[in-house]
């Protein structure tokens, strides 16, 4: 099997390349099949691959396909690496990138036969891109597939690029990226000048070798780049207006592909991690303040797809809590199951926004519950695993992931329940009212509300089956001795270094009473929210004073980014490009050319056609060199 | 006879037909002025000449010292010649062209 490794991510490729150059000669049918096909047909690629990795009956390693940078002192090899870490991701990119792909050809139905083929394209690129970056067996590798997953997000982001605010979204996505990226780059240039390699299987036996100073300063530049991907303060704007994309991309953005790519490398490099405990630390505060700063926003907001992307960046800072505290199973398997449930509630809310005719406010909707049943369900579902409600996705991998804090210090630990009690209440915020109450929009809106198309409620279906038994796979041992499967599993990959730490281990009894006292007040949080928001016929909140008017503009970080970043760059470059290039460079160039002309005008005006003036200039010439010889020193 | 006169006529002669060269607009009279300017050097070569082959004849009564430039001079009045027949030539075509012989008249080359 591992032989046809490298088909994974060429078919996803294949397809872009057919889908995106025949864009206007393929039938909508051919562009469906090509699309959703390739992905599919990797998808049981990778589930060969788990399979046999499962039953060891293939040797994880790596793979070289040819050198790819070669010169003197340097090999970078184009390889794949194939273990439990990649396949798993592999899985989780294939398997909801697949089910995206098949909800897309029903919601992107409305577009032109050239756009809906560009629209796969894209989508494939994308998958493709973050496949690369999951398999490359070195961090050069894994460059590539990270650019290419910021492209993708751009392209997608900006899909409908005739709207200029689409476009400024997209830009904004990919400058923020772009910022990230650097640090990604600064980070692999210095391991290379450090251990002379960056491949993964060399580079990790030897980082101990290297001084702390050296590491920490490394694993803070990988860090940077992760905070670019992965959303994490101060680079996690851009997420929430990536909304400006269709529904189903922003579903791939935050579930399957670019948003976990972060997190995945952090992972991957948990060896230099655990050697820098400073990088940890920033890790954990970054990710849990992200956690906290994400969800108090999602608090106040009414655009459906905003809250989902303020959810997506909170739960990114509990992964990244989970790296930075060293349960990077934790954060992996948190990874997983948010891959299931918010893949769940995007499709969802794209299946409300589809029925509603593309309104996105939630104070608009209410009472979709009879009208949408599938959608209900399944968007209930979603909410319960995201708010940590067992026996769903949610809980058992947020779970293992305070467990993990409270062990590392009690304040992530509080900060950490403090996060998960606004999720559940904005969560919950979001469903009562959508779907509970009397329908607020519209008589027309009324009139067009339906079911989407079996394309679209299927993979909701398999979703919200995911969301809940996603979970079961890291049963903690307090539940459920040796039950922890996940653990296990990456145990080759990961858990080695985990155990370096001096834990404070809880008693099981104690454990076991944290967490339902967690689920109770969870629970308590989720009824409050429905006694607020269920029957809510007008919704009367007033986001105009105080701490509300704060939330709802989202601590006007992004005012608070364009008056220092984007208003002086501004100011400078408009500096530059009028008084430095427009008066300064274009001044000596024109100066050049005009001195130019007015001198040649003015000696044209010797030559005036009279014989007698030429013949008294050839005169005055020749006695200014008789002149010079006889009075010119040599 | 000094050396100095052969150089002040032949200044002079230089002189005039500059002088006339600028100032005069009739054609035939430019030419006129070229050839005296054309002579005024053949007058300094032949006298040149003639000096300095009287200072190595009487050291040596079979020396050609100098001569040589005597020789110039018969090629400066050849090519003289030439030069008047191709340039008489051309002022006549002038002549037929623009009835007159201004060369005022003759700065159509400009446009």
């Amino acid at each position: 099997m591992s032989k046809f490794v490298f088909l994974i991510p060429l078919l996803p490729l294949i397809g872009f390349l057919i889908n995106g150059l025949g864009r206007n000669l393929l039938s909508r049918t051919a562009v469906v099949l090509i699309g959703c096909g390739t992905l599919i047909s990797s998808f049981i690629l990778s589930a060969i691959l788990f399979k046999e990795i499962l039953s060891k009956g293939i040797a994880t390693g790596v793979i070289t396909y040819f050198d790819f940078i070669n010169t003197a002192g340097l090999d970078i090899k184009f390889a794949f690496q194939v273990d439990q870490l990649s396949v798993l991701f592999l899985l989780i990119i294939n398997g909801i990138g697949s089910l995206i792909h098949i909800y897309s050809a029903a919601y992107m139905h409305d577009e032109t036969v050239p756009h809906y083929a560009r629209y796969f394209a894209y989508l494939n690129l994308f998958v493709f891109s973050m496949l690369l970056l999951v398999l490359g067996a070195n961090f050069v590798v894994m460059f590539i597939g990270w650019e290419g997953v910021g492209l993708c997000s751009y392209l997608l982001i900006g899909f409908w690029f005739k709207n200029a605010n689409y476009n400024n979204a997209a830009k904004k996505a990919f400058v923020m990226n772009r910022i990230g990226d650097l640090g990604f780059l600064l980070a692999i240039f210095w391991m290379l000048s450090q251990f002379g390699t960056v491949a993964y299987l060399d580079l990790f036996p030897k980082a101990s070798s290297a001084p702390v100073t050296v590491l920490t300063g490394i694993t803070m530049l990988l860090f940077i780049g992760a905070m670019g991907k992965s959303a994490q303060i101060p680079l996690y704007t851009w997420l929430p207006d990536a909304m400006a994309g269709p529904t189903p991309v922003s579903a791939l953005i935050h579930a399957a592909t670019m948003v976990t790519a972060g997190i995945y490398m952090i992972a991957r490099s948990n060896v230099l991690y655990s050697l820098a405990p400073i990088s940890q630390n920033v890790v954990a505060i970054i990710g849990i303040s992200t956690a906290l700063l994400a969800a108090t926003i999602a608090l106040k907001q009414n655009d459906i797809k905003k809250i989902l992307a303020y959810s997506t960046v909170s739960q990114l800072g509990l992964m990244f809590l989970a790296l930075g505290v060293g349960a990077y199973g934790a954060g992996v398997f948190h990874v997983m199951t948010h891959a299931f449930f918010k893949a769940l509630l995007f499709l969802g809310a794209g299946s409300v926004i589809h029925a509603m005719h593309h309104e996105q406010d939630i104070t608009k909707m209410g009472g979709l519950k009879k009208l949408l049943p599938i959608t209900h369900i399944t968007f209930l579902i979603g909410c319960l695993a995201i708010s940590g409600i067992p026996p769903f996705a949610g809980f058992f991998s947020k779970d293992e992931i305070l467990i993990a804090a409270l062990e590392k210090n009690p304040i992530y630990y509080m900060l950490g329940i403090l996060t998960s009690l606004m999720t559940a209440f904005y969560m919950f915020r979001l469903y009562f009212l959508t779907f509970a109450g009397e329908f607020r929009g519209t008589a027309k809106q009324r009139d067009h509300l339906h079911e989407s198309p079996a394309a679209m409620t299927w993979p909701l279906r398999i979703l919200a089956l995911f969301s809940i038994v996603g979970g079961l796979i890291g049963i903690p041992s307090v539940l459920l001795n040796d039950s922890n499967w996940l653990a296990t599993y990456l145990s080759p990959v990961i858990s080695a270094h985990e155990n370096e730490h001096p834990y404070v281990h809880l008693s099981h009894g104690a454990e076991l009473a944290l967490m339902i006292g967690l689920v109770v007040v969870i629970a308590g949080v989720i009824y409050s929210a429905m006694k607020r928001y269920a029957q809510a016929t007008v919704v009367l909140e007033s986001n105009d004073e105080g701490v509300s008017k704060f939330l709802s503009n989202k601590w006007y970080v992004d005012e608070l980014y364009n008056a220092i970043i984007v208003k002086p760059i501004n100011f400078t470059t408009s500096f530059l490009s009028r008084i430095v290039d427009n008066k300064i460079i274009d001044g000596l160039v024109n100066g050049i050319g005009r001195a130019l002309q007015y001198s040649s005008r003015q000696l044209r005006l010797l030559q005036s056609g009279q014989v007698g003036s030429y013949v008294l200039i050839m005169v005055i010439s020749i006695i200014i060199f008789f002149i010079f010889q006889l009075f010119w020193k040599f | 006879m000094p050396i100095n006169y052969y150089i002040l006529l032949s200044v002079a002669l230089f002189s005039i037909g500059i002088v006339g060269v600028l100032t005069r607009r009739n054609a035939i009279i430019i030419f006129m002025c070229i050839e005296i300017m054309l002579n005024a050097v053949n007058v300094l070569l032949v006298a040149f000449s003639k000096m300095h082959h009287l200072r190595a004849f009487v050291a040596d009564r079979a020396t050609t010292v100098g001569t040589d430039a005597q020789l110039f001079v018969f090629f400066i009045m050849v090519v003289a010649a030439a030069e008047v027949t191709v340039g008489l030539a051309i002022i006549v075509m002038l002549y037929r062209n623009i009835h007159s012989v201004d060369i005022n008249f003759l700065n159509r080359l400009k446009h």
